[in-house]
């Protein structure tokens, strides 16, 4: 089994503030995830989804299961090793952009780059050719609160690129905008992952939005109640 | 992630959100402008009342002759001729006494070319200006022999010293006092004001055998109106309040059961008193500091705990993308310590000015001290960073998912 790019084994997930009674966030999740894989995470509303992402993304941990990233389990890690993995491995992107309101849109695409240690001149160098990437090269400068939803969102993206992560994790990337944007922003997505084979992994509740995917993978209740390659409905029609 | 661009980093959080960083920056300077304004007025009175006290000379008794009676009239103390220079010789040979100075108190107009200045004219002996702690600035004190020979020199106080000289040096010119010309050996250091507000400079000083035999013409020669006796410490000075009693009514041999024809007045109680006010006054202003600094201190607090926990989600977003606990604590630290540094020295620059207003519009003197700028700032500065600091700590112990949660 060793040599997957993401592998996890009976993960289970509980949180410390639910309520008694309720059941577990997450009940003995395992599957696996390749590099260059485009998955597509769907489920109602407290099916897990979003926990098994937050986990994967290491922004929260496991109450039990084991999770292997690369091969090597990511229980053991410092919260320093954690940092430094979602730093350079990994690049998110949220429903609600998660911009920093206070500084330019060059200077949040750069913001990993500072964690990273690059310097000054090569985090402006290298955030210009991000925005420019995602079409938004004459607003480098402007402030996120001067751009729209879709605007807000690629430089999210171009944020998440910024340290050439291996996977790219989105959370309902699309949730906060209208049809023609969320297309533009899957079409980036799907041209992202054909063109340079970083993994992708989507939560979303939309089936246009999981269409987009290479493979669906279905919680309910904290199971995983289906996985396997989407079932194009648009070709069914 | 190096140090530059962490700096760099809070500098450009703080650059960012200006308000806030106005605000924040606002609660330190203006607990460390209160305190330090506070305390430059109350120190500065408190100088000014211990100038007046220690300007009358220390452990000092002052003995007035008695009163005469011209029918039902009763003259009050120190008209009565009978304190002499002879009773000042036996007090100043007395076990508790240090020194003692006669003096024979006149008035009169002074005279140098074109200008004159009624003044107090005082005839004193040498010890005179060591009782009352009055140095000669320049030039020479009055001497033994000046009162031998009953000559006529002078001191001037600096008060005489401007209105009769324009910049020429006093030393060795002859004035007029009463028409009568002195020598003017010397000049008295300035002394300010006394405790009730008498400007002590404007005096001249003559031998005192000078004052009672040529310039004020006196019936009773070798009496004199009062004399200051300084005894040898702060505790002696009652023995010695009791010792020249006894003595002087020996000397003037008064019968047990009659009055004192003298008053001894114990001029280290009124000093005791004004310094005691003083240090009232001094507490008062250091419980007002005191408080202002609390104050202060709450505010700065407040405005750090809201100000850094409304940002837990940026803390989260800073996380997501790959801060270290420690590159959110060092860059939030160091966010408090530009708004504590820069919020301190505008407090205490904002303190120092407007004590330096206070004193000018009010007339009253103000005293900084390096000290004091220090502890306000440093307490400040302390509350400011901490709780600049802590909650970005628990913030920064959260997991990524609960800070970006946060609303």
């Amino acid at each position: 089994m060793a040599g997957r790019f993401i592998e996890v084994e009976h993960l289970g997930k509980v949180y410390e503030a639910a309520a008694p009674g309720t059941p577990a966030a997450l009940q003995g999740v395992s599957l696996g995830i390749d590099q260059g894989e485009f998955v597509a995470v769907m489920g109602p509303s407290g099916s897990g989804k979003s926990t098994f992402m937050n986990v994967v993304g290491l922004l929260d941990s496991p109450t039990s299961g084991a999770y292997r990233l690369n091969g090597k389990d990511v229980s053991g890690l410092t919260t320093d090793e954690l940092a430094h993995v979602r730093n350079r491995v990994f690049g998110f992107v949220f429903q609600g952009f998660n911009l920093l309101k206070r500084i330019s849109a060059a200077e949040n695409v750069a913001l990993p780059m500072v964690y990273s240690g690059a310097p000054g001149a090569e985090r402006r160098r290298r955030s210009l050719e991000l925005l420019a990437k995602v079409g938004l090269a004459p607003y480098a400068d402007a402030m996120p609160n001067r751009l729209s939803g879709g605007q807000q969102q690629r430089v999210a993206i171009a944020r998440a690129l910024a340290n050439h992560p291996q996977l790219i994790l989105a959370d309902e990337p699309t949730g906060n905008l209208d049809t023609q944007t969320s297309m533009e922003i899957m079409d980036f997505f799907t041209a992202l992952n054909r063109e340079t084979g970083v993994t992708i992994l989507l939560v979303t509740h939309e089936n246009d939005i999981a269409q987009y995917a290479g493979r669906l993978i279905r919680f309910k209740d904290g199971h995983v109640v289906h996985d396997g390659p989407v079932a194009h409905e648009k070709a069914a029609e | 992630m190096n140090f530059p661009s962490i700096i760099s980093e809070a500098a450009r959080s703080l650059g960012a959100n200006k308000l806030r960083t106005g605000l924040t920056m606002l609660g330190m300077v203006i607990g460390v402008a209160a305190v330090v304004l506070m305390l430059a007025v109350g120190t500065g009175a408190q100088n000014q009342v211990n100038r007046a006290v220690s300007s009358m000379g220390s452990n000092l008794l002052v003995i007035l002759s008695g009163s005469t009676s011209a029918g039902t009239i009763r003259m009050g103390s120190g008209n009565a001729p009978t304190l002499t220079t002879g009773d000042a010789e036996a007090i100043a040979k007395l076990p508790n006494v240090q020194a003692v100075a006669p003096t024979f108190p006149g008035g009169g107009q002074v005279a140098y070319g074109i200008s004159n200045w009624g003044t107090q004219v005082l005839g004193v002996t040498p010890e005179y200006t060591s009782v009352r702690d009055w140095p000669v600035e320049s030039g020479e004190p009055i001497g033994e022999t000046d009162i031998r020979s009953a000559t006529r020199v002078a001191l001037l106080g600096a008060t005489v010293v401007e209105k009769l000289f324009d910049t020429e040096d006093p030393v060795g010119k002859t004035i007029r006092i009463r028409g009568q010309p002195f020598q003017v050996v010397g000049v008295l250091k300035r002394k300010g004001q006394s405790l009730d507000g008498r400007d002590q400079d404007d005096s001249v000083l003559v031998p005192i055998t000078t004052a009672q035999s040529k310039l004020f013409g006196n019936r009773f020669p070798g009496t004199v109106r009062f004399m200051f006796v300084q005894a040898v410490s702060q505790e002696a000075t009652s023995a010695a309040e009791n010792d020249i009693v006894l003595l002087l009514r020996q000397r003037h041999r008064i019968q047990p059961d009659a009055d004192d024809d003298f008053t001894v007045r114990n001029l280290t109680q009124a000093a005791e008193a004004a310094s005691a006010t003083a240090r009232i006054l001094s507490l008062m202003l250091g419980a007002i500091g005191s408080i202002s600094l609390v104050v202060g201190g709450i505010g700065i607090m407040n405005i750090m705990l809201v100000s850094v926990t409304e940002r837990t989600r940026e803390i989260g977003i800073r996380m997501a993308i790959g801060a270290r606990q420690r590159d959110v604590l060092v860059q939030f630290l160091l966010e408090a310590l530009m708004i504590c540094i820069v919020g301190g020295l505008v407090g205490i620059a904002i303190g120092v000015a407007g004590a330096f207003a206070v004193g000018r519009f009010m007339q009253i003197e103000v005293a900084f001290s390096a000290w004091v700028m220090l502890v306000a700032f440093a307490v400040s500065a302390a509350t400011g960073i901490f709780f600049g600091f802590w909650p970005a700590r628990r913030a920064a112990a959260l997991k990524p998912v609960e800070a970006l949660r946060y609303e």
